[in-house]
């Protein structure tokens, strides 16, 4: 079940890809179709995957530790905005051997497809993951039609 | 890829160590100490109590959990910054750390061990008495 959303496609086929868009870069410089001018450096924080359904968009970001309330989530047309912040703890006295969690303000946005629903959104925050869940618009969605 | 050829992606917080087809999710971590003990705080968000593993034994500490999250049925993957739902990380302890009394406790998806140091490691303050 989990494949879909984390291996669904084949992870060497898309490290494979992405060398070769970056390669492409390379190449044909300017000319080459680039990275979506809302992409961000892989590593940003949080980490974000991201699902669909003919019903609806479904949005993770993984962020530990975060506090609910200072999550802002916002969605315009169909671009969705994860913005907040996280400090960590100064303990101050103890000495640092590694300083590897993110500290800070974050955001990230995510563009969504066209048949979404601005009105329709739910966001839950659990065991570190914050989940935004989209619903589509009915009329969009792909219909059986029967051939009488 | 080689069976045996251990590729590391560096990227800050979500390394990836990919070992042949196996893929483990590289927790972010701070690691601190104090007098008292050492303190390590490993981010595994989408990991229950259920979904965790922390095995301590003389030499090793392993950290390991599975992301649980709800997905619709039929769903397909438009984008992926994670490429696992396995985290998996360990560290070499030094012999004076008791690791029969480490304390964890997980909230949000952040780990914390609280591992203390043996009492006859723990740095005391020697007071000077003047006469």
């Amino acid at each position: 079940m989990f494949e879909t959303l984390f291996g669904g496609f084949d992870a060497d086929l898309f490290d494979q890809l992405r060398r070769l868009e970056s390669e492409a870069g390379q190449l044909f410089g300017p000319y080459a179709r680039g990275a979506g001018i809302r992409s961000v450096h892989r590593g940003t924080f949080p980490p974000i995957n991201v699902g669909a359904t003919p019903e609806r968009v479904d949005v993770y970001l993984f962020g530990a530790g975060l506090d609910p309330k200072r999550i802002e989530v916002s969605i315009q047309q169909n671009l969705l905005t994860v913005s907040g912040s996280r400090a960590l703890d100064a303990n101050q006295g103890a000495e640092y051997y590694r300083r590897e969690r993110y500290d800070g303000d974050f955001r990230r946005v995510v563009t969504l497809p066209d048949d979404v629903d601005p009105e329709k959104v739910e966001a839950k925050y659990r065991d570190g993951v914050l989940h935004v869940a989209i619903q589509r618009r009915a009329a969009t969605r792909p219909r059986q039609i029967t051939v009488s | 890829m080689a069976s045996n050829e251990e590729v590391r992606n560096q990227t800050a917080g979500t390394d990836t160590k990919v070992r042949g087809r196996e893929i483990n999710l590289l927790p972010a971590v701070d690691i601190f100490e104090d007098p008292h003990q050492i303190t390590v705080q490993a981010e595994m968000p989408g990991v229950s109590r259920e979904k965790l593993n922390v095995q301590a034994d003389r030499d090793e500490l392993v950290i390991e959990g599975d992301i649980q999250i709800d997905m619709p049925a039929g769903m397909t993957a438009v984008y992926a910054d994670l490429h696992s739902t396995r985290y998996r990380r360990s560290f070499v302890l030094s012999g004076e750390l008791d690791t029969e009394r480490i304390e964890a406790s997980l909230k949000d998806g952040l780990l914390t061990l609280r591992i203390p140091k043996r009492m006859e490691y723990q740095t005391r303050k020697i007071k000077v008495n003047v006469p």
